[in-house]
């Protein structure tokens, strides 16, 4: 035992260095009704040297994220079970918990360890999973997102999106006419960030393809190295390889990239017709439809569950608001009416919730419109503002992802898609921007 | 009263000052029987090809122009610049320029990226109408991404909210 609570206070004392390397955690408001879980250090059971990475730590930041869980600190923690049969019930009822979670790591006679976790419902006093992963040395942060999941699916009913990656711009100002942008992509909770690609000039909007293989994105270029002429063009880069392919790089906006379900489309801004008009491309094909004609700016298209339809920004009627139109084209439709400035709309898994800019005066927030019920549906502020923007859904809807700016620098924020709870993901340097949540990674 | 805020007082009297001369003198000129240049300065025929123009006249030094807040109707304050800029372009058949458009941080990335080229296109045509030709104008939105400013004010948005004319071809 003593033994134990010394290793515990090492990890404690190593826990802010680990932190600095990714997002600070800062939880901004607290549900009273989150479910209390205990998640206890796991054991050791391994020849090798300890590694570093606290997996019972990464498991409560990312259920205590959601709003939806209260994670017991460990500093609580009087009793550090490994084994089912070593669970006091009764202590865990004392300490008013509803759920445990016990594990402990091995090694696995194949190489590499296995890391074990048993998910005990307390109230119920039952097994309600255990699982056993084998891992590389390097993969303690994924197999630590990977339990979070099984236990938030075990415990809700609904898959976790913890193991998934997201993507997004990061800016910096190296001299006063001198910048440096690049898009990143990092764990779902901001660790393990990795630069995809840099340049010198902007990079807008990256976009997930519906498998995680693709992001799509805009990068300004100039002609050559010394030219003052810049084009916009729309990439696709393979995550794995690092090999890209261009779609578009035509005279004027090439912008707001966005995968049809099917990941066979892409819905582009093109404005060579004289302004910005949203545009299908046929990746087989390379084949460009213009799906709007109006002299306001149509952008931000975003594709509706089932790509029948998509949804996007125009201010065709003096101020942007969000508009539909079927995949074919048309007449589209207005289905924004609250609020004087709706913007860069994200929509849910399943078609129910659209988040999106609302701007009122000088403030910005991020709205959620929730269609459950059909049209025109309920609309809830779940930021503060004043300078919100680009939303972006978790996979299994229950987070929206956003940007936020503190001072002169951008940061990024999780947000339960209710509102009750948000956590700032903020890297300690450069200005971060349009972040974008990926799909569900295969199990 | 402490020596900074005094000083900063005193500026605020002499910009004053100074605002308010340049309004009395305005009248003055229109009136072509007062004398307004010393006579010893001959008046010189300008030159719209000489190279040194593009950098010592004053409407072709400025090279931005500011628009309101969600607003690509280009200032009555621009028109002159714009005219001789048209001018210059007119003259010099080889010059090109890029211009740039730029929007405050309000609003969505995107959105604001049409927004910038709007604004664009609202100075290219008065190039255009002025003595440009399309060929030598080339516009690009940078939208909200290339602030002059970082500050979250007016103060601050007022100055982003811009088209930079850009020359790559002076002449």
């Amino acid at each position: 035992m003593r033994i134990l609570i010394l290793l515990l206070a090492v990890i404690l004392l190593a826990a802010p260095r680990l932190q600095a390397q990714g997002l600070d955690v800062e939880i901004i408001d607290g549900r009273e009704a989150a479910i209390p879980i205990a998640i206890v250090p796991f054991a050791w059971d391994s020849a090798a040297m300890r590694d570093p990475t606290d997996v019972p730590a990464i498991i409560r930041s990312n259920l205590n994220r959601t709003g939806q869980f209260r994670a017991m600190p460990t500093a609580n923690i009087r009793e550090i079970p490994a084994r089912g049969a070593e669970i006091n019930m009764a202590y865990w009822r004392s300490a008013k918990q509803d759920f445990l979670v016990i594990g402990r790591v091995l090694d696995d006679p194949a190489g590499g360890f296995r890391v074990e976790f048993e998910l005990h419902d307390v109230v119920n006093q039952r097994k309600m999973r255990e699982l056993s992963y084998p891992i590389r040395a390097s993969e303690f942060r994924s197999v630590s997102h990977r339990i979070s999941d099984e236990i938030y699916e075990a415990i809700l009913g609904v898959r976790g999106a913890f193991f998934t990656k997201i993507a997004y711009i990061k800016a910096q100002r190296l001299a006063p006419n001198k910048y440096e942008y690049g898009i990143w992509v990092a764990d779902s909770d901001g660790y393990a960030p990795q630069r995809i690609v840099r340049n010198t000039e902007p990079f807008l909007s990256p976009a997930w393809s519906p498998d995680g293989r693709y992001l799509a994105y805009v990068s300004f270029e100039r002609e050559g190295p010394q030219s003052l002429i810049l084009r916009q063009h729309v990439y696709i880069h393979e995550l794995a390889t690092g090999q890209r392919r261009m779609v578009t790089n035509f005279k004027g906006i090439n912008g707001a990239p966005n995968f049809s379900p099917d990941g066979r489309t892409l819905l582009i801004t093109l404005s060579r017709s004289g302004n910005p008009e949203i545009n299908k491309v046929d990746l087989a094909s390379n084949a460009i439809t213009q799906l709007t004609r109006h002299f306001g700016i149509d952008t931000e298209a975003f594709w509706m569950p089932g790509g029948n339809s998509f949804l996007f920004t125009s201010d065709r009627s003096g101020k942007p608001q969000i508009y539909a139109l079927s995949a074919d084209g048309g007449t589209p439709e207005r289905v924004t009416f609250e609020g004087e400035y709706n913007a860069k709309v994200n929509v849910s898994y399943d078609g129910k919730k659209w988040a999106m800019v609302q701007g009122r005066g000088n403030v910005y927030r991020i709205a959620v419109l929730d269609r459950e019920r059909g049209n025109p549906g309920t609309v809830r502020l779940i930021s503060p503002g004043p300078m919100d923007e680009s939303p972006s859904f978790a996979p299994n809807a229950s987070m929206v992802l956003y940007a936020a700016r503190e001072g002169s620098r951008g940061v990024l924020y999780a947000a339960a898609a209710d509102g009750s709870v948000r956590q700032r993901l903020a890297l300690p340097d450069g200005d971060i921007r349009e972040p974008a949540w990926g799909p569900f990674r295969q199990r | 009263m402490n020596t900074p805020i005094r000083v900063i007082l005193l500026a605020v009297a002499v910009a004053g000052l100074a605002a308010c001369k340049k309004e009395v003198t305005k009248p003055e000129t229109a009136q072509p029987s007062q004398p307004t240049a010393p006579v010893s300065q001959p008046v010189q025929e300008e030159n719209w090809t000489d190279p040194k123009l593009l950098d010592t006249k004053p409407c072709l030094v400025a090279r931005v122009a500011y628009f309101d807040f969600d607003q690509s109707v280009v200032k009555s304050e621009a028109m002159e610049m714009l005219r001789c800029h048209g001018k210059w372009l007119s003259s010099n058949p080889g010059a090109r320029l890029t211009l740039e458009g730029h929007a405050d941080e309000r609003g969505s990335r995107e959105y604001n990226l049409g927004l910038g080229e709007r604004r664009g296109n609202a100075v290219r045509d008065l190039l255009l109408a002025n003595g440009g030709r399309a060929e030598q104008v080339n516009v690009v939105s940078y939208g909200e991404e290339r602030p002059t400013c970082t500050e979250s004010s007016e103060g601050c948005w007022s100055q982003n909210r811009r088209a930079e004319l850009i020359y790559t071809t002076r002449q």
